[in-house]
């Protein structure tokens, strides 16, 4: 295993975080705040609880997920993309360097930088909402294996892309959507029956409910179904990774 | 002397048909400065890659210091160093983190000392904490050269090292890549400028359309497969060549003011000895001689021409 390069590819990607702190950090915390401020304070107080817990509280996981899954995607697919585009991934790829070390570098760094943006959100929703979280440890796996499930999908993104348009598309086309009708601002349950059955279909819908139910204790969905469907979608990413980085597609000819 | 590269039977076809290489075989000696000579498009690029790991070969096999690139990709890359043909450098990256970074790569421990060495080296000290797009085109080829060199190679490739570059960084680039040969690194470079071949390497080898032509020392080279010419310059114009010199080939030229000999070189009797004979004899009378030289350009020209 090359350690040094694992470290350097993870300390470099860091580094751009740094150099970027405005668009890395404080752009998803003024976002997130904002919808703290719309829809947890100020909607929020005309709206009834819901499980059991008030509307600002109820939307914290959920938006939590939004973030980290746009933050994850947007951090590899960037992360690998940018080397592309500017041609200075040949020293990536004429290293000593393995499939592997490659992905643990650009992806933990990735997931790393989003973990962290999601602990700020976290921090953040604490000043605006009444923060309550039943089961910590839960949430900290949850919140890892998230971060690192869409970092590989996003590293998968950024291999396959041979321009910003299509980089964008896939977090802004089909992410966001995903996301919003996910139930991150609202219960399966106040949906029509139609659309509650419709929702079952949404991938993201157990993630969120994954994440409420480490939160409050009560989803829409079993935790364990949730669980399974996140470790399911992880090691789907991995097979995809491993195939595209094998065939040399994206990057090699 | 020991070869620390061999490419055998190396083929490439793209995924658009485009054959690029065609059966190349090829033995690069240690300690040897070698240029691959060739047209834009000629496979000369393509031949490095698949040596470093960026373009995968259709069929064929290398070796570097007698590891396969392929099964023992990771010994054969850490011997490698390779300075791209484009500056393709992250704009807004420090040049020392840079530097260090690509070291970090190749799974070695960080050197602060050594990266400061070949900045110092490369005239690049100066500019260890200037963001790459603050530096001029000559300093961020100097930065490739750097980051080549971060990891101690044995064997470096330069790909069009001195294109886009002026001549007086021309000169500087060439005898940083002297030095480094005098330092027990391999050079490879490609190069379409003749003049850099001639001047800079002990061996070229000719490519053209995926095929490898010809590879020679660059002085045998020239005198194998070079033309010498002899002009002879007169004291009075002649207006057609006396029948005596005929058998000679020789072309009169300047308005009958002088005439032109080829002749071989490599074969044992030239025949100017003869020819200044029969000239003295048909009364002939000499103002100059000199002879000339064809370059390693013309010896190109014809070789790709031919191909």
């Amino acid at each position: 295993m090359n350690f040094y390069a694992i470290r350097a590819i993870y300390f470099h990607e860091m580094d751009r975080m740094r150099r970027t702190i405005g668009q890395s950090i404080l752009s998803p915390v003024i976002s997130t705040s904002l919808y703290f401020i719309v829809f947890g304070s100020v909607i929020g107080s005309m709206i009834p609880e819901l499980d059991g817990v008030s509307y600002g509280s109820f939307i914290v996981p959920g938006l939590l997920m939004l973030t980290l899954l746009t933050q994850s995607i947007s951090n590899s697919a960037f992360g690998i993309f940018f080397p592309k585009f500017t041609g200075s991934i040949y020293e990536v790829l004429a290293a000593p360097v393995s499939s592997l070390e490659i992905i643990i570098g650009f992806v933990g760094a990735s997931a790393t930088k989003s973990l962290i943006v999601g602990v700020i959100i976290l921090i953040t929703a604490s000043f605006f909402v009444e923060l309550k979280i039943q089961y910590p440890l839960l949430m900290l796996f949850l919140l890892i294996l998230t971060c690192l499930t869409f970092s590989l999908f996003g590293f998968l993104i950024g291999l396959l892309s041979n321009n910003f348009e299509q980089l964008q598309v896939v977090p802004l086309i089909i992410i966001t959507p995903l996301v919003f009708l996910g139930g991150s601002l609202y219960t399966i349950e106040m949906l029509p029956e139609f659309w509650q059955k419709v929702s079952y279909f949404n991938p993201v819908v157990y993630l969120i409910n994954g994440m409420r139910w480490s939160f409050y204790g009560a989803s829409d969905i079993n935790i364990f179904i949730s669980i399974v469907s996140l470790v399911g979608f992880l090691i789907a990413c991995i097979v995809g990774v491993a195939i595209v980085i094998s065939k040399g597609y994206g990057t090699k000819t | 002397m020991q070869n620390v590269v061999s490419i055998k039977k190396l083929s490439k076809i793209y995924d658009n048909d485009f054959q690029a290489l065609k059966n190349i075989t090829l033995d690069i000696k240690k300690n040897e400065i070698i240029a691959l000579l060739g047209p834009n498009g000629a496979g000369k690029t393509t031949m490095i890659s698949i040596i470093c790991g960026i373009v995968i070969p259709t069929s064929g096999s290398v070796t570097v210091d007698n590891f396969d690139i392929i099964k023992d990709y990771r010994r054969t890359r850490s011997l490698i160093g390779l300075v791209p043909q484009e500056l393709s450098l992250e704009q807004f990256e420090y040049v020392f983190n840079n530097v260090s970074y690509t070291r970090g790569l190749y799974g070695k421990a960080p050197n602060p000392s050594l990266i400061e060495k070949i900045l110092k080296d490369l005239s690049l000290w100066d500019k260890r904490n200037s963001r790459i797009n603050e530096l001029s085109g000559g300093m961020k080829r100097r930065v490739l050269i750097a980051k080549a060199l971060s990891h101690e190679p044995s064997v470096l490739f330069l790909d069009e090292p001195s294109a886009g570059v002026d001549v007086e960084l021309r000169q500087e680039m060439w005898q940083v890549i002297k030095d480094l040969r005098n330092s027990g690194v391999t050079i490879i470079l490609t190069t379409h400028y003749i003049e850099e071949a001639e001047a800079i390497a002990d061996r070229v080898a000719v490519i053209n359309k995926g095929e490898l032509l010809v590879v020679d020392n660059t002085s045998d080279l020239v005198k194998s497969m070079g033309q010498k010419t002899l002009v002879i310059e007169l004291q009075e114009a002649i207006q057609a060549l006396p029948s005596k010199l005929e058998r000679y080939n020789l072309t009169v030229l300047n308005n009958g003011l002088s005439i032109s000999y080829n002749y071989d070189l490599s074969s044992k009797q030239t025949g100017i000895t003869s020819l200044l004979q029969d000239m003295k004899e048909t009364g002939l009378k000499l103002k100059d001689l000199k002879t000339e030289q064809s370059s390693l350009e013309n010896i190109f020209v014809e070789l790709v021409r031919e191909n």
